[in-house]
């Protein structure tokens, strides 16, 4: 197979980038989308030019490293697939594919297709845990825990902080991310005496991030690897109002 | 090979009764009191399972913790990839299990290679790990009745494994990474995520502190601390293509051997049995299928060799099930070594299938016609998703094909039982170190390791190091001498690495040593292809720093962090090799074609290498020597090992 390939270059955090033209060829249809940009780099490589800088690790849709905007979509068109598991039989042999990275104000460009995503872990800081030193636990079978409740919270725990959803989202909001955490612990009895420091305080840390506010497009859900649900929104929002109508919320973390 | 008797390998585990060894330990040890923690600083390199529990839990006690890793975020690591599950001596299911038959376990599976004490501080410690998770919110599956699930894996008769789905790895290391990011919110932990430790600095014979490479602006930067923790992985990216992640490497743990830390156990590697097939030179690596598919899955392949019909039309009765057949007592959930040297035999007399032959079949029709489709999608459906998007086959309709894999690596850096390496002050964690499975993990086993180093025996063994250690006296900054060389080496080595401009890839060199690696190191080893496997790498070696091209310059540079890399795996590979070619034995995963049983099976030899090998660097070029610590089993007696 064969592709021409449109790719966002840009040498470095404040300069100004652009798309430039490759050929890739010799691409075979069990290859990764990654794979395809491995044997273009070899390519370039071969020929003294910079390969093209991205970043993945695991490469088996579990780490969240990897993320490109292919045509226009977050991780591609694939539902629930990340663009390390995407494979090149997806395209049709001799395609124009456009590969753009993660755009969002939180999100700056360090080079190329790789993006800066340390907001997330900020926003975590704030209130994405529960207060539990080590050694300190009861026995794991004390507190019961409903096969439903414990499958609804592994739902919104799958996350794996990819942020497609913000590249996706047209208000380069976080919502969905934050939403997970806040929904996962939050459906947990081990997560509710922090419930409402972590929802005031992992939304007040997004919004000083610099992420939009959501208005319910719902482009977050659409390309999410793993099917992470819209309702997890809701739930963030009625954490929120609940903990804003309480007084003196006590600082998260301590 | 040069053995070097001047140097005594002490475990220094505690003497006494084996269950009372690790309270003894806690209980004797010194202590930092609250009010001195807040002095020291702790370096710890990895953020893991081992890497991340030891940083958070580290700050939980109040120490200042500088927590560095190679993702762009600590939430990464590649235990992030662990599917199946952590095993754990619950005993919730009154199946028999206890501490004592999960530590006779690990020690039966680990081949007899591992360390009594270790191992059964190890059992102890699983059932706390459970607790801890569960307090974090680590969503694992339940039964309806609200209480914890769990099911079996290779190598026990126990259901002791808790999981969640098949993210299990994923799940544990976000409890470990909410609880380091608590810290760091709280100002006691410091992260430094996109660095590369690229060597360790010793002052006056002790850890001080590390170098690393800014990934993105290549800066070379220096830490100073009291003690540095190291848990930076496995090295089975020395095959090139294995089930771990692109980033995983050696470096840090090769530096450190380099500055003598000794190597143990180099040749104890782990291929695994359940992987997706290769499929082309192009490939970057290889994805795992959980062994958890084992439970249900079965193992079979046509019993007419060069069978080519599609698994449909091949009839029962000319199916062979073989792992059942040769191993009726664990069937399809035999070790991970057993069962993968089974298939690799199958696939070698001819009976392999799949378009190259190197593949046999795991079957869930019988599950699914037993379970219903619901319940085999509910155990296993992330699994089958997984491997429809890689194979563009459904595993609901269709046998999975599979092939084994380098997947763990069992060898590391030398510790003793407060996990303290040769050099005073460097502690290594998780699999980065040697001491737990011996020459083979059984599955489910990694996670519990990793998190009982970093939760539960490095807080106590940090305490007990910087209490009798006088470092608190002797506190070194980035000024010393020993940092300005440590700088100056680490970026002479940045340097020559760019200034080659030679005519190959670095990629190109990591897929040649890999092929040796795997062809002639891998699920079988004798002493004529370790021999050969020796003089390809030292040509390889040599051809890299005459020919290799690196491009681009010495700020963000993948092909650069990638050639340091490849340069150490050149280094490691032989060293791997060596340790295999001294071993004349066969011991789980470490198999030698000249000592087997004629069915087959490793033939292990107690007299002469019940013992950890571990290797003493002695400069460039020089011929590293062996130093042996002695294996004593006073409580599980070596015996052949059958799961027949």
């Amino acid at each position: 197979m064969r592709f021409k390939l449109k790719i966002w270059r840009q040498s470095g955090p404040n300069v100004s980038g652009g798309f430039k033209e490759y050929e890739v060829d010799g691409v075979i249809p069990e290859m990764s989308f990654l794979e395809m940009l491995d044997h273009l780099n070899e390519q370039l490589v071969k020929r003294n030019e910079e390969p093209v800088a991205f970043d993945s690790d695991c490469r088996e849709g579990i780490c969240g490293t990897c993320g490109l905007v292919i045509n226009g979509m977050a991780h591609g068109s694939r539902h629930e697939c990340t663009t390390c598991e995407l494979r090149m039989r997806q395209y049709r042999d001799g395609a124009t594919i456009t590969v753009e990275p993660w755009r969002a104000r939180a999100f700056p460009i360090i080079k190329d297709l790789v993006v800066d995503r340390s907001a997330f872990d900020r926003i975590i800081q704030k209130g994405g845990f529960i207060s539990t030193n080590a050694g300190s636990a009861p026995d794991a079978n004390a507190i019961l825990i409903s096969k439903d409740v414990q499958e609804e919270a592994m739902d919104a725990a799958a996350c794996i902080g990819c942020g497609a959803c913000v590249a996706a989202c047209p208000n380069a909001s976080a919502s969905l991310f934050v939403s997970a955490k806040i929904a996962h612990l939050g459906l947990l009895p081990q997560g509710q005496p922090e419930r409402d420091s972590r929802a005031l305080g992992m939304i007040q840390q997004m919004d000083a991030e610099g992420f939009g506010n959501c208005s319910n497009h719902g482009e977050c859900e659409a390309v999410c690897p793993k099917g992470i649900s819209i309702l997890n929104i809701t739930r963030m929002r009625r954490d929120y109002m609940g903990a804003a109508r309480r007084v003196n919320p006590r600082k998260s973390g301590e | 090979m040069k053995i070097d008797t001047s140097i005594t390998l002490d475990a220094n585990a505690p003497s006494g009764p084996i269950d009372q060894k690790w309270d003894k330990y806690r209980s004797q040890g010194k202590l930092v009191n609250p009010a001195n923690k807040r002095k020291y600083t702790i370096i710890v390199v990895g953020t893991g399972l081992a890497g991340g529990a030891a940083a958070a839990s580290l700050a939980e006690l109040g120490y200042n913790v500088l927590s560095f890793c190679i993702q762009d975020t600590p939430r990464r690591a590649h235990s992030v990839a662990a599917q199946g599950g952590i095993n754990a001596a619950k005993n919730y299911q009154n199946d028999g299990d206890s501490v004592w038959r999960l530590f006779v376990d690990t020690v039966k599976g680990g081949d007899f290679r591992s360390r009594e004490a270790n191992v059964y501080r190890l059992s102890q410690l699983s059932v706390n790990i459970i607790d801890q998770c569960v307090s974090q919110g680590v969503p694992f599956a339940r039964e309806y009745g609200g209480t914890l699930s769990n099911r079996s894996f290779g190598g026990a008769q126990v259901s002791r494994t808790f999981y969640a789905r098949g993210q299990t790895g994923q799940q544990l290391l976000l409890g470990c990474y909410s609880a380091l990011m608590r810290q760091t919110g709280a100002g006691r932990v410091k992260i430094f995520p996109r660095r590369e430790m690229l060597d360790v600095v010793v002052v006056d014979g002790k850890a001080r502190g590390i170098t690393c490479r800014n990934l993105v602006t290549g800066e070379v930067e220096s830490y100073a601390g009291d003690a540095v923790v190291l848990a930076t992985g496995g090295y089975s990216t020395v095959f090139f293509l294995s089930t771990n992640a692109v980033n995983s490497n050696a470096t840090a743990v090769w530096r450190c051997y380099k500055k003598g830390a000794l190597f143990a156990n180099p040749c104890f590697t782990q291929i695994h049995p359940t992987c997706v097939p290769l499929q082309g030179e192009t490939q970057s690596k290889l994805t795992l299928m959980s062994e958890s598919l084992r439970n249900d899955g079965r193992v079979w392949v046509p019993k007419e060799k060069g069978d080519k019909r599609p698994a449909h039309q091949i009839p029962e009765g000319e199916r062979d099930y073989f792992l059942e057949r040769m191993y009726p007592a664990f069937g399809n959930l035999v070790p991970r070594d057993i069962a993968s040297r089974a298939s690799k035999r199958m696939c070698d007399s001819g009976h392999g299938v799949g378009p190259t032959g190197y593949a046999v079949y795991l079957d869930f029709a019988d599950a699914v016609k037993r379970l219903g489709k619901d319940v085999v999608r509910d155990r296993y459906g992330n699994l089958f998703q997984m491997y429809h998007e890689i194979m563009a086959d459904d595993p609901y309709e269709r046998p999975m094909q599979i092939y084994p894999a380098p997947h763990y690596t069992m060898g590391g850096l030398w510790v003793d039982y407060g996990l303290q390496s040769t050099i005073p002050g460097l502690h290594v964690l998780g699999e980065a170190n040697f001491s737990d499975h011996g020459s083979n993990r059984l599955g489910a086993s990694a996670l519990m390791q990793g998190l009982a180093d970093g939760y539960f025996v490095i807080p106590y063994a940090i305490g007990n190091y910087l209490a009798t250690s006088e470092v608190l006296k002797t506190k070194v900054t980035t000024d010393h001498p020993a940092f300005k060389e440590s700088v100056a080496s680490v970026a002479a080595g940045t340097k020559k690495l760019l200034s080659i401009k030679g005519k190959k890839t670095v990629r190109d060199f990591h897929w040649r040593l890999g092929r040796v690696m795997w062809d002639d190191v891998g699920m079988s080893r004798s002493q004529d292809s370790l021999t050969r496997a020796i003089e390809q790498i030292r040509a390889l070696r040599a051809e890299f720093w005459e020919d290799v091209n690196v491009v681009g310059g010495g700020d963000f540079n993948k092909e650069l962090e990638f050639a340091g890399r490849v340069a150490d795996y050149l280094e490691l590979g032989e060293l791997l090799a060596t340790d295999a070619l001294t071993r004349n034995e066969s011991c789980g995963g470490h198999f030698r074609e000249e000592y087997q049983y004629p069915d087959g099976e490793a033939m292990r030899d107690d007299d002469n290498f019940a013992h950890v090998a571990a290797w003493k660097f002695n400069g460039d070029g020089q011929e590293p020597s062996l130093v042996r610590e002695p294996l004593v089993f006073e409580h599980v007696k070596p015996t052949k090992r059958s799961y027949k």
